[in-house]
């Protein structure tokens, strides 16, 4: 649906060319009404209402689905929170202070560090740190961190400078958002290793936030060239399609996925190995998106505006591709954003489960492999952080979708 | 009617070709051969296989034969029965499924009523009730309820069940009855431990049961049969319950095409964390182990009994709603 506003609206009557002319007649009490209404008109209010609807009788579709979008203030703040997401996915190396495989020298299990504001003796400062001592609780038999008396506070800032990497493997760079000098900051605890819980969460979500698009964009292409085809052509092709979709719906996915992911070989490369994750996930993920294809299509196909195309020899392909897919890409976009948390969440399984994406490499759900155990959930519960983003981020993609059904559908209100 | 079973059925025929087809894949798709995998096993064990071994395995499995023919004999030997060996436990893969298939199925049916237990008063409740607090509550819930996957909210209420009770729920037996022989405490101490897992499955699929629920009762309430009825005087109680309720309900029956696959896949992810001696474990530890029969066999069996349960609701449905037209 591309901007084409082929007429323009008349000028409204009672424009500023009426002022100069206004005669007696105006002000005879049969005209009062008139008068009322050019008064109004010529208001701010009702110049702005005017304004308003000129707007929309011009607006494209894409303009009045973004217009009824922002009117639904959770899915808005979502949108946005979401972005603010996939900025840190993006910017994973500059936002995480730390590299996802640094280790620290006896911060195994470190509880998250306390970012404090008022030192010891009452005065306010800027965001800093204080060092710890490991001590044994007498009661309890536990290691605690303590705060000694008299402890040296360790400032945290903003772009420090740290040791040469590259972001997103292109653009050399040296400073991170933020850190420390001198003791690291754990905002998030740390994990067996001594490594940042944090910056290795940062690491992961570009992992797991970026294999959601990857599958959904594959799945997006399957689905829209066989449900086309399937609601186009009906027919055989039609049923072959339909009892395929059927046949896949109604088994079961995680073992499918679980039995297909042990094909993956061992020997490979990361990004092979996310590839092969993306193309199992989306293996299935198609046949949602190819039911609306198909059903929007079927209707679509019978109106006037087609068969006049098909009248005037236009082919089939170009039919699909100029008359039909443009009729369907509203709720192509609603369905693609219901469809990325599935694929998140199958990432998630399947490399919680030690099937997905293995080491070096990490995602949300190796990270949580580390919480399989529940008596290491106990001792450690900061360890349980990256399902807190998993959940965050499922959760938004579900209000932007719903909010974008409501305001795709031109049939609302 | 006869007839629409029968199509049904005729129906189950190709799924359970392509269910058995791509079971066969599972099994193929690992490089190298399962030969090879057992040769590797068998070594580490400290055994050794010499070439005359490893030849009369590979003919007793048609492997030095075309692709087809293999799955051709794989298939032979399912119908007699005969599902091959499992190189990890050492025991023939049908004696594996025996024990544990039937355990995945019965929670799978058991979290798929809870799960009605649990959506149905509140599917009517938020309909009757819309946009009350309870109604935001409730919607509220099932979205984030759509949103943690099982093996997390397993993992969550284990963990808070430890840290209040110290009490680990894990596995379906208490150590005392694992030998002991079907009674009533061993019944008892069963649900005690399997009330986690089947209230995780049911409260995951139970927010989409919500949903529709929700949607078909609103959409029944509006009708003029409704207002009819309240304006001769009935109950609104009453009302609702014996007319809007029971059609709404119906639908209920059609969600199980869904909500089947979804609790078996679940099932067995849920059953790995709370380490419950279903399908789950066993099917990952196949995976892992590049046992590949064993897989094949599970992913096969679990996708069958799903398909079959599926196109057992759809007859269902039929006899129930008199809506439904056989063709």
């Amino acid at each position: 649906m591309t901007e084409t506003a082929t007429h323009k609206p008349q000028p409204p009557s009672g424009g500023s060319g009426k002022r100069q002319t206004r005669s007696r007649a105006d002000r005879h009490y049969v005209n009062r009404r008139g008068a009322e209404l050019l008064k109004e008109q010529r208001s701010a209010r009702g110049r702005r209402q005017r304004r308003i609807e000129e707007r929309l009788r011009e607006a494209s579709q894409a303009r009045l689905v973004r217009a009824r979008f922002t009117k639904h203030r959770l899915a808005t703040a979502s949108l946005i929170l979401l972005a603010a997401l996939y900025g840190i996915a993006l910017f994973a190396d500059f936002v995480a202070p730390y590299d996802k495989l640094q280790r620290f020298d006896d911060a195994q299990y470190t509880a998250p560090t306390r970012v404090h504001l008022m030192d010891q003796q009452g005065n306010w400062h800027r965001p800093f740190i204080y060092e710890t001592r490991n001590e044994l609780n007498q009661e309890t038999f536990q290691y605690e961190q303590k705060v000694p008396e008299e402890a040296q506070r360790y400032p945290i800032k903003l772009f420090v400078k740290t040791e040469p990497y590259k972001l997103a493997g292109v653009v050399s760079m040296e400073h991170r958002l933020f850190g420390t000098e001198g003791r690291p900051v754990f905002l998030l605890g740390s994990d067996h290793l001594g490594r940042d819980l944090f910056s290795r969460l940062v690491h992961a979500s570009r992992v797991s936030l970026l294999i959601g698009l990857g599958g959904v964009a594959l799945s997006f292409v399957l689905g829209v060239v066989l449900g086309g085809i399937s609601g186009y052509f009906g027919g055989l092709a039609d049923s072959v399609i339909q009892r395929l979709i059927d046949f896949l719906i109604s088994i079961p996915l995680i073992p499918l996925w679980m039995a297909l992911s042990a094909a993956i070989p061992q020997g490979w490369s990361g990004i092979q190995t996310y590839f092969a994750i993306t193309l199992i996930l989306s293996l299935v993920g198609w046949t949602g998106l190819a039911r609306v294809v198909r059903g929007k299509v079927m209707s679509l196909r019978e109106e006037d505006y087609v068969t006049a195309a098909r009248i005037s020899s236009a082919g089939h392909l170009s039919i699909i591709r100029r008359h039909l897919l443009p009729g369907v890409t509203s709720f192509l976009v609603v369905h693609v954003t219901l469809a990325i948390p599935g694929m998140i969440l199958g990432e998630t399984t399947l490399s919680f489960l030690g099937l997905g994406i293995s080491a070096p490499d990490v995602s949300w759900g190796t990270l949580l492999q580390q919480a399989q155990d529940v008596t290491v959930v106990a001792n450690y519960p900061w360890l349980l952080a990256p399902a807190a983003f998993l959940v965050f981020a499922v959760v938004l993609f579900n209000f932007v979708g719903d909010g974008l059904r409501d305001a795709a559908d031109p049939y609302s209100r | 009617m006869a007839r629409f079973v029968l199509r049904r059925l005729l129906m189950l025929i190709p799924f359970l070709f392509l269910i058995s087809v791509v079971s066969f894949a599972v099994i193929q798709l690992p490089p190298g051969d399962f030969v090879d995998t057992y040769v590797r096993n068998l070594e580490v064990q400290g055994g050794t296989v010499n070439q005359g071994q490893r030849a009369a395995i590979e003919a007793q499995y048609g492997l030095d034969r075309p692709v087809y023919i293999q799955y051709g004999i794989w298939v032979k030997h399912i119908a007699q029965g005969d599902f091959g060996n499992s190189f990890l436990y050492d025991r023939p893969v049908g004696d594996i499924l025996k024990e544990r298939v039937p355990r995945t199925v019965g929670i799978a049916l058991a979290a798929m009523l809870l799960t009605w237990v649990i959506a149905v008063p509140i599917g009517i409740y938020s309909a009757l009730r819309q946009y009350s607090v309870w109604d935001h509550l409730f919607t509220f819930i099932s979205f984030v309820g759509l949103a943690v996957p099982g093996f997390l909210l397993a993992l969550v209420l284990m963990y808070v069940v430890y840290e209040k009770t110290g009490w680990l729920v894990t596995g379906m037996f208490s150590p005392e009855y694992r030998a002991a022989p079907w009674s009533v405490a061993k019944f008892v101490d069963m649900l005690k431990n399997l009330w986690l897992p089947l209230l995780v499955l049911a409260v995951t699929s139970a927010a989409g049961v919500i949903r529709v629920l929700r949607a078909s009762l609103l959409d029944e309430v509006k009708k003029q049969y409704v207002t009819t009825a309240r304006s001769k005087g009935m109950p609104e109680w009453k009302l609702v319950m014996r007319y809007p309720v029971r059609i709404a309900i119906n639908p209920l029956i059609s969600t199980i095409g869904w909500m089947l696959p979804a609790l078996v896949g679940g099932e067995v992810v849920v059953s790995k964390v709370l380490n419950i001696p279903t399908t789950g474990p066993v099917l990952l530890e196949a995976i892992l182990s590049q046992d590949m029969y064993l897989t094949g066999a599970l992913v096969m069996i679990l996708s069958a009994l799903t398909v079959i349960g599926t196109l057992a609701s759809d007859v269902l449905l039929a006899v129930v709603d008199p809506r439904i037209r056989y063709e």
